[in-house]
């Protein structure tokens, strides 16, 4: 055994740097987060939860299109669409996404003319039936409603860079 | 023939051909917005332009004849380039001008995904614009119940002003104003008076006019299209049935030389709500007078219990108008090994004999072969409305160059082109086979002269026979007596011999109250079977017949069941499956073979494929699909003109009263009625 080794195990060398090294994360900022209490970051094109967007005056965008439905790689999206009853435009009649089939791909927010479908900032949608994320146009809508400030406030953000 | 150099290949063309059919000719596409085959030529949109050598600028190749280009100056062949720098500025020229006044709305627009300008756009289009002003702004037209229009999006290419003033024969659109402020119009915001103004909606390049009906409903990239034939009519239209999930959406015409050309009536392509409408979905059983719904093994479990004390004497079938060769020939084996002899599928045109020869119960002369008569004499028919397609190419044969026409019947429709009223019926035909009026000579020193019995004037079949054999309308090569049926399954019916048997009843027989102890009807709707009789209705629609059931049994549509269908002329069609029938109902073919079942008489075949082989042993002529078997048309017409003839006078009336409304599937439908209601309404208007 030589000398330098002694050395280093009579006085704990591995012992005090692993010490030091535990006492320096111990004082860092911590990179986890208390998550049910405190969010992480989202950039604006974070892609959760759909919505179906309104116009400021309170008319949807949605015009039947059927672009994202044409796009829509999982084919979880199905729209019946028709002349709204009231004043003849083009509307949907149904417009139904099937969460657990989506991928969360975004391609949809793409091909929307309108932005009416959007995908929104919010990720926390879990239900406990796979029924509940069957979802119709009025929980798309009233996701729109919920979440119209994000979504435009997101969506400014991006515009610079489309 | 013509040389002439396009792009560098040489063709040899005909000198009257335009130089987009010599481009054609030459492999070399040409953008068209304007030009459509089977109109005249306008040469308005400017979109077709090419390069031709020699010539000062871009030359619109559809209004500029082979003949009319100069030769190189040491005589070689004309020179035209399509595909050359000036070319495509200028069609690039062309197209900026379109899209100055086009609006960008293809999201919202329904000819989105089926669009000659979106297309086109993407070859020829730039993807900004140069245009700062405001876009033209033009006010929507109602120009009737089947067309909306949306007249922001027209290019004034006037093909639907064309079509309505050259096939359809009615002016009821024109283009008033010049340049940007023209506008297509109906002049007084009223509707079409065509039965065929559906088309102009197909042949918008743009959409500007589109299918109102189907407003919105779909969009072309999410059908399932299925080639089929029509059975409005007994033309036998080729369309193409377009079904997006289980639900058929809309029809279309397909391209057929011999029947339709690319046309289609509007019966024909707004029956798409009727396919959904009034549908009987599962079985029904009549129980102190009233249906109920059943199940399989309870309707035939009545049906053999009624039968089984039953003399076969006293029991009939009939056969309606839409019904498919397949299932009248099982029902034909299934009611032959009954010993039933009381059977008909003649709802109209009883007078009518299969033992005659195929020649006297179908059009010889065919479609087609209509554009080669120089004199037609229509008998009890009104052709406009008992074969829309069939009368669009007499039309087309008068517009050829003028042909006499004569009309025998009880009223004098408007058949879109002139003719000469001879009167109403057996009189006016015995004074013109007496020679005492000048339509004799007419028919007699015309080469080729065509005598179309309908069935209203099917009274007088012998003496119309004796008329056409007199003015030698069938010759070698030319046969020039036909009769034109409205039922699409009539033909089929009359081929397969299901006509009463030895002591057998015919079909108004049938009807007479306490005839018969047990009919049973597939699909017959038109005439009320009177009381008494228990009836077994087969069908697809609560209509008539459904109502005055005893047992009902669904049946499959046209657009459900793969069927054969034999047209007037004789042509042996196929109808495809595009979507399934509802709920319970089944393919006819298959109830009458479970039936058979039941009934202990099983029907040797368990498929389709097994039918048809039993089929065409018996009948090998309708293996031969697309094709009229040629019959001897001289030896059908000597037996008709030697018949006793009926010597009762009467007058021709056509068996179609509301050309929207001849069959159940048309009854059922919402489109067809609102439509039925405008036409009474114009013909009430032209009676002030």
């Amino acid at each position: 055994m030589k000398l330098d080794q002694v050395a280093r195990s009579l006085l704990l060398k591995e012992f005090v740097s692993g010490f030091f090294l535990a006492m320096k994360y111990f004082f860092k900022p911590k990179a986890t987060i208390n998550y049910p209490f405190e969010m992480g970051h989202r950039g604006p094109r974070f892609r959760g939860e759909h919505a179906l967007r309104r116009y400021p005056n309170g008319e949807e965008r949605c015009i039947a299109c059927k672009l994202c439905e044409a796009i829509c790689p999982a084919q979880a999206i199905t729209i019946e669409a028709g002349p709204r009853r009231n004043d003849g435009t083009r509307r949907t009649t149904r417009y139904d996404i099937d969460m657990v089939k989506c991928i969360y791909c975004g391609m949809c927010q793409e091909a929307c003319p309108v932005d009416a479908i959007v995908e929104g900032p919010n990720f926390e949608f879990s239900v406990e039936t796979r029924e509940e994320l069957l979802y119709d146009k009025e929980k798309l809508l009233a996701n729109g409603d919920r979440w119209e400030r994000e979504i435009a406030r997101n969506i400014a953000l991006d515009a610079p860079y489309r | 023939m013509t040389k002439i150099l396009i792009d560098g290949t040489e063709v040899d063309v005909p000198a009257d051909y335009t130089l987009l059919q010599a481009c054609e000719v030459a492999g070399a596409e040409i953008p068209r917005f304007c030009f459509h085959e089977r109109l005249s030529i306008a040469g308005n949109c400017r979109m077709c332009l090419v390069e031709l050598k020699g010539a000062p600028k871009p030359v619109a190749s559809c209004a500029y004849a082979v003949k009319d280009c100069r030769p190189g100056p040491n005589g070689e062949p004309p020179e035209v380039l399509t595909r050359s720098g000036t070319t495509k500025k200028a069609r690039e020229g062309v197209m900026e001008f379109l899209l100055i006044n086009h609006p960008l709305d293809c999201p919202i627009c329904d000819q989105g995904g089926h669009c000659d300008l979106q297309d086109q756009a993407m070859a020829y289009g730039v993807d900004s614009t140069r245009y700062q002003e405001n876009k033209r702004a033009v006010e929507e037209k109602y120009i009737g119940p089947l067309v909306r229009t949306a007249m922001n999006r027209c290019i004034h290419c006037t093909r639907c002003v064309r079509f309505l003033a050259e096939v359809a024969g009615v002016p009821d659109l024109g283009a008033i104003g010049r340049g940007e402020d023209m506008e297509i119009t109906s002049y007084l915001e009223q509707a079409m008076g065509s039965e065929l103004q559906g088309n102009v909606a197909d042949l918008c390049p743009v959409g500007a006019l589109v299918h109102k009906p189907q407003s919105y409903n779909v969009r072309p990239w999410e059908l399932h299209k299925t080639e089929s034939v029509d059975v409005m009519d007994a033309v036998g239209s080729a369309i193409r049935v377009d079904a997006r999930g289980r639900e058929v959406m809309q029809i279309e015409p397909r391209i057929s030389e011999e029947i339709n050309e690319e046309w289609i009536s509007d019966k024909t392509r707004h029956v798409v709500d009727g396919l959904r409408l009034q549908r009987l979905d599962r079985p029904f059983l009549r129980e102190n007078g009233r249906l109920r719904p059943a199940s399989w093994g309870e309707a035939f479990a009545a049906i053999a219990a009624k039968l089984k004390g039953t003399d076969p004497k006293r029991v009939g079938a009939l056969v309606g108008d839409l019904a498919g060769v397949e299932e009248i020939f099982a029902l034909k084996a299934l009611m032959g090994s009954l010993g039933v002899t009381n059977l008909d599928a003649r709802q109209t045109g009883e007078a009518l004999d299969p033992a005659w020869g195929r020649a006297a119960y179908t059009l010889g002369a065919t479609i087609p072969g209509i554009e080669q008569a120089d004199a037609i004499l229509i008998v009890g028919a009104n052709p406009r409305t008992e074969a829309s397609l069939l009368n669009v190419r007499i039309r087309k044969r008068w517009r050829m160059a003028p042909v006499s026409i004569g009309l025998i019947l009880d009223e004098q429709p408007d058949l879109t082109y002139p003719y000469t009223y001879l009167g109403a019926g057996t009189d006016t035909l015995a004074s013109i086979a007496k020679g005492e009026h000048s339509f004799l000579d007419v028919l007699k020193t015309a080469e080729r002269p065509l005598v179309i019995v309908g069935e209203g004037g099917l009274g007088a079949l012998a003496a119309a026979a004796a008329l056409a054999q007199d003015v030698g309308a069938v010759t070698d090569g030319w046969n020039g007596f036909g009769v034109l049926n409205t039922a699409a399954a009539r033909v089929g019916a009359l081929d397969l011999g299901f006509v009463p048997g030895e002591g057998g009843l015919t079909f108004s027989q049938m009807l007479e109250p306490g005839a018969l102890d047990v009919v049973f009807n597939l699909g017959a709707d038109e005439r009320v079977i009177g009381p008494g009789a228990f009836v077994i209705y087969q069908g697809t629609h609560g209509d008539a017949g459904a109502s005055r059931a005893d047992v009902i049994l669904p049946g499959a549509a046209y657009t459900e069941k793969s069927a054969t269908y034999v047209n007037l002329e004789g042509r042996v069609q196929m109808a495809n499956r595009a979507s399934f029938p509802p709920g319970d109902a089944r393919e006819d073919w298959a109830i009458l073979r479970a039936l058979s079942d039941v009934l202990g008489k099983r029907l040797p075949y368990d498929s389709l494929a097994a039918l048809r082989k039993a089929l065409y042993a018996d009948y090998p002529h309708l293996a031969a699909v697309g094709q009229v078997e040629p019959s001897d048309a001289a030896a059908a017409l000597a037996t008709l003109a030697g018949l006793p003839g009926d010597t009762a006078k009467s007058a021709f009336s056509s068996p179609v009263a509301d050309f929207y409304l001849t069959n159940p599937i048309a009854r059922a439908s919402r489109v067809l009625a609102e439509c039925s209601g405008l036409a009474r309404g114009r013909a009430l208007e032209a009676a002030e």
